[in-house]
């Protein structure tokens, strides 16, 4: 038997909107994935050490205060530099169109705006994801 | 409200219609959905008639606009004698560029100001500090001192028009830039009119931007409530938000009883500190959403009005000034779609609409790219037309209360009274409302309810108009604001050079001062002005804060 895909849902920086982490937290955890909520303000040093000690299969940022470019990035780079290029990265929040290619690039594998079921980033973790 | 004869007959017509004509007609045309609910799961009646709300008494229960128990309206002129302020939240970049907004604003009609902060800000932090990495100016104007209320404010005249602050752990703070700002441009202090929201518990629930623990926050609110009627007494020292709780994923009914809720709470800790509750509470203000159901909408707010009154009465109000629950309304953001934003528009004037039937003082309405960034200029002017057409050419403010009376209208405010009193209930058994936001049972209501939400969007059992149904596979193309990413450095640089140019000692004196008023019981308001007028930043003094009254932590609930 395989083991449960485990997920880090992490709110990096100042902003409080948690209402959309929540719920995919929530979402993922009824498809059966085991799934860890950092709660507020994360740093990105703060998400990889628990992405690390956890031992996630992924990690979702979300952020709905513009600081994706900053933060997302953040994060991706470090998960790199720790040689946890394994680790599924995606990120959802208020994203605007012309950032997604760029955040791509980046390493965040997945961008999730506003409207998308949860339904498909469960979808997309299980087709992506290394385990 | 009717006689018995008349009662009776109505029932047993109505029992012969439903029988006869509604039964005969439903067998043919059934109905499309097998129940009808709105947004609180409030089961909806295919007809409201007499009998729903025969148990009121006019006098008693409905009454006049601007008498007791203001169900109708809080003033007994409402919109045909002044129209709601024009108030576009607004904020983004440095305090210049926020500065040419609020001058476009004002220029296209605008009535009135309200800033929207940076994060930063928000948690009391400068600029150049480690955890304010990547947010200036991201979702609202970066103020980390005077100088930036300064620019902020700069060529606007700030003793006609009234300025609201969404400022919440650091208000004090923020409110001494504004009343200093005031002061040094000459302007007296009992001039100025705003609001600030230090609204501080609504951050525990909903929106998370806090900075202190319980206890010396609400100090420091009860601060500002002393501070604000004795010496700016046209400033409204707190607006007692449910925005951002229904934007959490509530319902219209939590939102509603926890808004109240969280206001009594002030009210008991003003009583406690020995304020006299006449001399305040005219001076507290309400905030709440509008979301998409439109008489669910109208019905809350009038609901609070009457809920606001009775309860102040028996906590021992006497002025009626102090019984009147007056409010801003915010259309609701968590309802815009990125998807098609144009048509968001149509959403936002179908709660703006609700907003102003409902009675409300002030209005921001959202803007249609929103749920993409902060808003164009074009996207926040039509936010600002429709709030005009409203107001000029939809004939809605011609009477006060137009929906006064309606049966189904006074059915569902009635509703919500009683289901807000469940609620109050409840808070009560855990111990008030500080225990039970330690033991997350608001946040543990919201997660459930927007979960619920959610799910049903996802399962189509809820319908967003170009999300899950009559969606287009089309790029979004609109033209969305961006903010310069150069405005960091020019506000760290900014920063430096006030560190370099003020007086030193001087400002060590007085955040010193105000650390020793803040181990003490001392009003904080006189400490903190001292020390923002000698160009203390907002990082420094709240650090002081920080040092003697801790940060709080949340309990993380999913």
């Amino acid at each position: 038997m395989t083991r449960k895909i485990r997920v880090l849902v992490a709110k990096p920086g100042l902003d409080g909107h948690d209402r959309g982490a929540k719920i995919v937290a929530r979402a993922l955890r009824d498809a059966g994935m085991e799934v860890i909520y950092t709660g507020l303000h994360q740093t990105a040093e703060m998400v990889v050490d628990t992405a690390m000690q956890e031992d996630v299969d992924v990690v979702g940022l979300s952020l709905l205060s513009g600081a994706h470019m900053t933060l997302f990035i953040d994060v991706a780079k470090l998960l790199k530099k720790k040689g946890m290029e394994d680790v599924l990265l995606i990120g959802g929040g208020i994203i605007p169109e012309d950032d997604v290619p760029t955040l791509k690039k980046a390493g965040i594998a997945g961008v999730f705006g506003p409207g998308t079921p949860c339904e498909h980033i469960v979808e997309f973790i299980q087709k992506n994801v290394k385990q | 409200m009717y006689e018995k004869k008349t009662l009776d007959s109505i029932k047993r017509k109505r029992a012969e219609w439903e029988k006869k004509c509604y039964g005969v007609a439903v067998n043919q045309h059934p109905a499309r959905k097998k129940k009808f609910e709105n947004l609180s799961a409030v089961k909806i009646k295919n007809l409201y008639d007499p009998e729903n709300i025969a148990h009121l008494d006019y006098e008693r229960d409905m009454g006049f606009p601007g008498a007791y128990p203001f169900l109708r309206g809080v003033y007994p002129t409402m919109h045909r004698g002044r129209l709601w302020t024009m108030r576009q939240f607004s904020g983004f970049g440095s305090a210049e560029e926020t500065n040419e907004r609020y001058k476009y604003l004002l220029d296209h009609g605008e009535t009135g100001l309200s800033v929207a902060f940076d994060y930063p800000t928000l948690y009391g932090y400068d600029t150049d500090q480690p955890l304010a990495r990547g947010e200036f100016g991201k979702c609202g104007v970066a103020i980390s001192s005077l100088k930036d209320m300064e620019i902020l404010f700069s060529d606007i005249p700030i003793d006609k028009v009234t300025t609201s602050m969404t400022i919440n752990g650091p208000a004090a703070v923020v409110w001494a830039f504004y009343v200093a700002n005031a002061e040094n441009r000459g302007i007296r202090k009992e001039v100025i009119g705003g609001t600030i929201q230090n609204d501080i518990l609504k951050e525990y629930i909903a929106q998370k931007s806090w900075i202190f623990p319980p206890e010396p926050s609400m100090r420091l609110i009860v601060d500002t409530f002393e501070y604000g009627y004795k010496h700016v007494p046209r400033w409204n020292t707190i607006s007692i938000s449910g925005y951002h709780i229904r934007e959490a994923g509530s319902t219209a009914i939590q939102e509603l009883a926890f808004t109240l809720g969280d206001g009594l709470e002030y009210v008991r800790w003003a009583e406690k500190r020995g304020l006299c509750i006449d001399d305040f509470a005219p001076r507290l203000s309400f905030f709440f959403n509008a979301h998409n159901d439109f008489f669910e909408e109208i019905a809350k707010y009038r609901a609070a009005r009457r809920i606001w009154a009775k309860e102040m009465k028996k906590l021992g109000a006497k002025k009626d000034r102090s019984l009147l629950m007056r409010f801003h309304t915010q259309t609701a953001g968590c309802s815009l779609t990125a998807q098609q934003p144009e048509i968001n528009i149509v959403r936002v004037t179908m709660q703006a609409l609700a907003a102003v039937l409902g009675g409300t003082q002030s209005l921001h309405t959202n803007s249609m790219d929103e749920a993409l960034a902060l808003p164009s200029e074009k996207a926040v002017r039509i936010a600002l037309r429709t709030q005009q057409i409203i107001a000029e050419e939809s004939g809605v403010t011609d009477t006060i209360d137009p929906l006064g009376g309606s049966y189904y209208v006074e059915w569902l405010t009635d509703k919500m009274e009683e289901e807000t009193y469940r609620y109050f209930d409840r808070v009560e058994k855990l111990g008030g409302v500080i225990p039970a936001i330690e033991k997350g049972f608001f946040q543990r209501e919201i997660a459930e309810a927007s979960y619920k939400y959610q799910k049903e969007i996802d399962e189509k059992r809820r319908i967003v108009v170009g999300v899950n149904e009559y969606a287009l596979d089309e790029p979004i193309d609109i033209p969305l604001l961006k903010i310069d990413e150069k405005g960091e450095e020019r506000q760290i640089a900014r920063l430096k050079a006030l560190r370099k140019d003020r007086n030193n000692q001087n400002v060590e004196r007085h955040l010193k001062a105000l650390r020793k008023a803040a181990q003490g019981d001392d009003n904080l308001m006189p400490y903190i002005l001292d020390c923002v007028h000698s160009y203390a930043t907002l990082g420094e003094t709240c650090q002081v804060l920080r040092d003697i009254f801790g940060e709080y932590e949340e309990p993380a609930i999913y």
